[in-house]
C-alpha cells in the first residue's frame, strides 16, 4: 500500500467516525462546504483486457476533465462482493465503485452506500429499468453510463446455405435450430451455467412467457423452462450447455461450431475481429408473433460509498463526468454498450446498425432486482438449480421449478 | 570442611534455579512467535467462525457490525437441507477416490524412478509439472478437454471406438471428472514424498533380500512396504486434509455443477456464504468440515504414536 493510499485510508476512515458521530447529519457533512479531495480510489471489475483498456480510457478522460487522480483497483467479477463486503467491514471501501446491477441492492441493504442525489445525479432521461435497478428503498445509489441486454447473434452464411430466415417466435426459433443442427453443428447455442449468468440468459424465456419471479412454478414459467429444455433434448442445442459461460458460447460462434447464439452486446467487437465471419443480430424470439421481447437489464452501476465529505465529493465529480453524454458514448462504442440515456441509445442505434436490436430491447427491458430487492440473489439461484435440472434431465421442468419456488421461498 | 561446603552446596542449586529459570525464559521467548502466529492466523479466525455460524449474519452485518445471535439455527437449517446429504457424500467420494489414485499411482510411479536408469531424472521432473502449474490453469485445461463435443477425451475414445461420454453435462459423470483432474493434480506430491521415503530404504537391505532369493514383489511387500509406512502416513493424512477442503478445482472445473452434482461441503459453503449470502450458514458448514478434519487429524496422531512406540 502506497503511502498516499494509506493516508487516504486514515483520512477517510477519520471522516467516517466523525459522519458516524451522532451530532453532524451525514449530509450536512456531505454538503459543499467541504473541498473536494484530489485523488479518489475506484473498484470495477472489468478484468479483460479489452474492457479493461475501454475502461482505462475512460477513467483517464474524467481525471484529465475533474482533475482528480483515479486510482484504479480491478477484479475478478466474482470476487467483486466479497472485496466489497471486506471494505465495507474494514471501513477500506473505494470512494467509487463499479458494480454489476442486481448486486447493487446487496451493497446498497448493507448502507454502505450514500443517496446519488447529494452530488446532483438524477436519473432524468435514463431508461426507467435503469432507474428502477439503481434504486434501494425510494433512493438513488446507483447509475449505469450503459448498459447491455441479450438478443440472437445468428451465421449469415450458415443460415443462408439452409435457407432459413432469422426467427422471430419460438416455434420458428425451435424449427430454424433444427434444421441448421447438422454436420457436427448446434444450431443454437446459449449459457446455461449454474450461476446467475444461467438466469440472466434464461430470463428473457421466463420473462417473455409472461412469468413472474415472484411465482417461479407458474404455468408459464413452466412452459418456457419445457421449452429450453426441448431445445436440449431434441439435439438442437448442445447438452453442454449447462457448462457453457457466455464467453464459451461466443467461442462456440466464433469457431463455428454453432449457427445461433443467444449473447450480450459486448461480444460484438470480438466477432468483429473474424473477418470471415457474418453475422446478424435479432431481437430474441418472442412466444407469440408481435409481441415484445423482455430481456433482462444488463450492465454496472457506479456507486459512491460512504468514504467521507472531501472523498465522496470528488467521486461524485467523476461521476457525473463517466455520466456526462460524450463520455457515454466513448464507453458505449468501446466496449457495445448501449447507452443508459435513451435519448443517446436512439443517435447511438442509428449510427451503429448492428447495435439497434439490442437498442429496441434496452427500451422493455426489465431491472432483475426491482421487484425483489435484496431477496433477488436468492431467487435468481434457485432459479438457476431449476433449470440446470431440467437441462439434465435430473427432474422434469414442472417439479425443478416447484422445488426452486420453495427453496427461493423459504 | 562442612562450614565451607555449606555456601558451595546452597550456591548451586540457586545457581542452577537461576539458569533454570533463564532456561524457560528463553523456551518461551522462543515459542512466542509461533504462539502469536497461532493465536492471530488461527484462533482468532476459527473463533471468529465459530460466533458466526451462531448469529444470522447479513451483508448488513459487515457494515454495521451488527448480528443478531441466534444459537443453533444455523445448523439445524444446514443439517436439514437436503443439499447438505448431498454434499457429504460428494465430499467423501471425491476425498476417497482422489486419495486412492493419487496414492496409488503415486506409489507405484515412485517406485518405477527409484530404479536408476537413463533419463529417470528428467523424466520425474517432468512429471512435477501438475503441481507447478496453478490450480485455475490445469482446472481450465481438464475443462477444455473433457469438453463434450470437441474435448480431447471424447476424440481419443471416438476414435477407439467408444461412445463420447458427458463428462461434464451429465450429472452422473461430472464428479468423476473432478476427481480424475484432481488425481492428476495431486500425482506429483505422492510421487515426490515417496520417492524420498524410497531413497531412505537402505540399499543393503535389498541386497539380502535378493540373496535370500526374494523377487521384486516380496522385496516390495517384505521391505520396501513396511520400511515406507511412517512416510505413507503422512503422505496419506496430508493428502485427506488437502483433499476434504479442495475448492478450486472444483470452482475452475464445474462450479459445483451441473444441478449441484460436484457440491462439496466447501463449495456448498462459498455458495451459501456469497450466492445466497447467508454468511451464519456457510460458516456452520465450514464447522462441520473443521469437526471431519480434525476428528482424522487425531486418528493420525493416535497411528503415529503407536507406529513410534513399536518402533521404541
Amino acid at each position: 500500500m502506497s503511502v498516499a493510499r494509506r493516508a487516504l485510508v486514515l483520512t477517510a476512515s477519520a471522516a467516517l467516525l466523525t459522519a458516524c458521530s451522532p451530532s453532524p447529519a451525514p449530509s450536512a457533512s456531505n454538503g459543499a462546504g467541504a473541498p473536494a479531495a484530489t485523488s479518489i480510489t475506484e473498484l470495477d471489475y472489468y478484468a479483460d483486457e479489452q474492457g479493461s483498456a475501454a475502461w482505462q480510457k475512460i477513467l483517464d478522460t474524467c481525471a484529465t476533465q475533474t482533475g482528480i487522480k483515479i486510482e484504479r483497483q480491478k477484479v475478478p467479477t466474482a470476487q467483486m462482493l466479497p472485496k466489497v463486503l471486506q471494505g465495507a467491514s474494514s471501513k477500506t471501501l473505494p470512494n467509487l465503485l463499479f458494480t454489476d446491477n442486481p448486486t447493487l441492492q446487496q451493497v446498497a441493504a448493507t448502507g454502505a452506500l450514500t443517496p446519488l442525489t447529494d452530488y446532483g445525479i438524477t436519473t432524468d432521461g435514463y431508461y426507467p429499468g435503469i432507474a428502477k435497478a439503481g434504486t434501494y428503498q425510494d433512493k438513488l445509489y446507483g447509475v449505469a453510463p450503459g448498459v447491455n441486454g441479450l438478443a440472437l447473434i445468428y451465421n449469415k452464411d450458415l443460415l443462408q446455405a439452409a435457407g432459413v430466415e432469422p426467427p422471430k417466435t419460438w416455434d420458428e426459433l425451435k424449427t430454424a435450430a433444427a434444421k441448421l443442427t447438422k454436420d457436427g453443428k448446434y444450431g443454437l447455442s446459449f449459457s446455461a451455467i449454474s450461476s446467475e449468468e444461467g438466469t440472466w440468459q434464461f430470463l428473457p424465456f421466463f420473462w417473455s412467457n409472461g412469468a413472474e419471479l415472484s411465482q417461479l412454478d407458474s404455468p408459464q414459467a413452466t412452459q418456457a423452462l419445457q421449452y429450453v429444455t426441448d431445445l436440449v433434448n431434441s439435439g438442437s442445442a448442445s447438452k453442454s450447455v449447462v457448462t457453457w459461460s457466455q464467453n464459451d458460447v461466443a467461442d462456440q460462434f466464433v469457431s463455428g461450431n454453432t449457427a445461433m447464439m443467444i449473447n450480450g452486446s459486448w461480444n460484438i467487437a470480438r466477432l468483429d475481429e473474424q473477418k470471415s465471419l457474418h453475422y446478424g443480430v435479432v431481437p430474441i424470439p418472442v412466444p407469440q408473433a408481435g409481441g415484445k421481447p423482455v430481456v433482462a437489464l444488463g450492465g454496472e452501476v457506479g456507486a459512491v460509498p460512504v468514504t467521507g465529505g472531501p472523498a465522496q465529493q470528488a467521486a461524485g465529480k467523476v461521476l457525473t463526468c463517466i455520466l456526462s453524454e460524450p463520455t457515454m458514448l466513448e464507453w458505449s462504442k468501446a466496449h457495445a454498450y448501449i447507452p443508459s440515456k435513451s435519448a443517446v441509445a436512439q443517435k447511438f442505434g442509428t449510427e451503429q446498425p448492428a447495435m439497434q436490436a439490442f437498442v429496441d430491447e434496452v427500451g422493455t427491458a426489465r431491472s432483475r432486482t426491482a421487484e425483489l430487492g435484496e431477496k433477488y440473489p436468492k431467487v435468481s439461484q434457485a432459479l438457476a438449480d431449476a433449470l440446470q435440472a431440467a437441462l439434465t434431465g435430473k427432474t422434469p421442468a414442472d417439479q425443478a421449478l416447484k422445488a426452486a419456488q420453495q427453496a427461493s421461498g423459504s | 570442611m562442612t562450614v565451607a561446603a555449606a555456601p558451595r552446596v546452597s550456591a548451586t542449586p540457586r545457581a542452577n534455579r537461576k539458569s533454570r529459570r533463564d532456561n524457560r525464559f528463553a523456551a518461551w521467548a522462543f515459542l512466542l512467535p509461533a504462539l502469536a502466529y497461532v493465536v492471530v492466523f488461527f484462533g482468532y479466525p476459527l473463533a471468529a467462525n465459530l460466533v458466526m455460524s451462531t448469529q444470522n449474519y447479513t451483508v448488513k452485518s459487515f457494515y454495521t457490525g451488527e448480528a443478531p445471535f441466534v444459537g443453533i439455527e444455523n445448523y439445524s437449517a444446514v443439517l436439514s437441507n437436503p443439499l447438505f446429504s448431498t454434499a457429504a457424500l460428494n465430499t467423501a467420494l471425491f476425498t476417497v477416490g482422489s486419495i486412492v489414485f493419487q496414492f496409488g499411482i503415486g506409489l507405484a510411479l515412485a517406485v518405477f524412478f527409484n530404479g536408476r536408469f537413463l533419463g529417470s531424472a528428467l523424466l520425474r521432473s517432468l512429471l512435477l509439472l501438475p503441481w507447478l502449474l496453478p490450480l485455475v490453469v490445469s482446472g481450465a485445461v481438464w475443462r477444455w478437454m473433457f469438453d463434450q463435443d470437441h474435448g480431447v477425451l471424447n476424440a481419443g475414445l471416438r476414435f477407439l471406438g467408444f461412445d463420447a461420454v458427458p463428462w461434464l453435462s451429465s450429472t452422473s459423470w461430472a464428479l468423476s471428472a473432478v476427481i480424475i483432474t484432481n488425481i492428476w493434480i495431486g500425482i506429483p506430491f505422492n510421487l515426490v514424498i515417496l520417492h524420498g521415503g524410497l531413497r531412505a530404504i537402505p540399499a543393503s537391505l535389498y541386497e539380502a533380500a535378493a540373496l535370500d532369493g526374494a523377487g521384486a514383489w516380496q522385496r516390495f511387500r517384505h521391505v520396501t512396504w513396511p520400511l515406507l509406512r511412517p512416510v505413507t502416513g503422512i503422505v496419506l493424512m496430508l493428502g485427506l486434509v488437502y483433499t476434504i477442503k479442495v475448492f478450486d478445482v472444483i470452482m475452475v472445473v464445474t462450479g459445483g455443477g451441473p444441478a449441484g452434482s460436484t457440491q462439496t461441503l466447501t463449495t456448498w459453503s462459498y455458495r451459501l456464504s456469497f450466492q445466497d449470502f447467508a454468511f451464519g450458514q456457510g460458516a456452520a458448514v465450514g464447522n462441520v468440515l473443521i469437526v471431519v478434519a480434525t476428528v482424522f487429524g487425531l486418528l493420525y496422531l493416535r497411528s503415529a504414536k503407536a507406529t513410534l512406540a513399536e518402533a521404541a
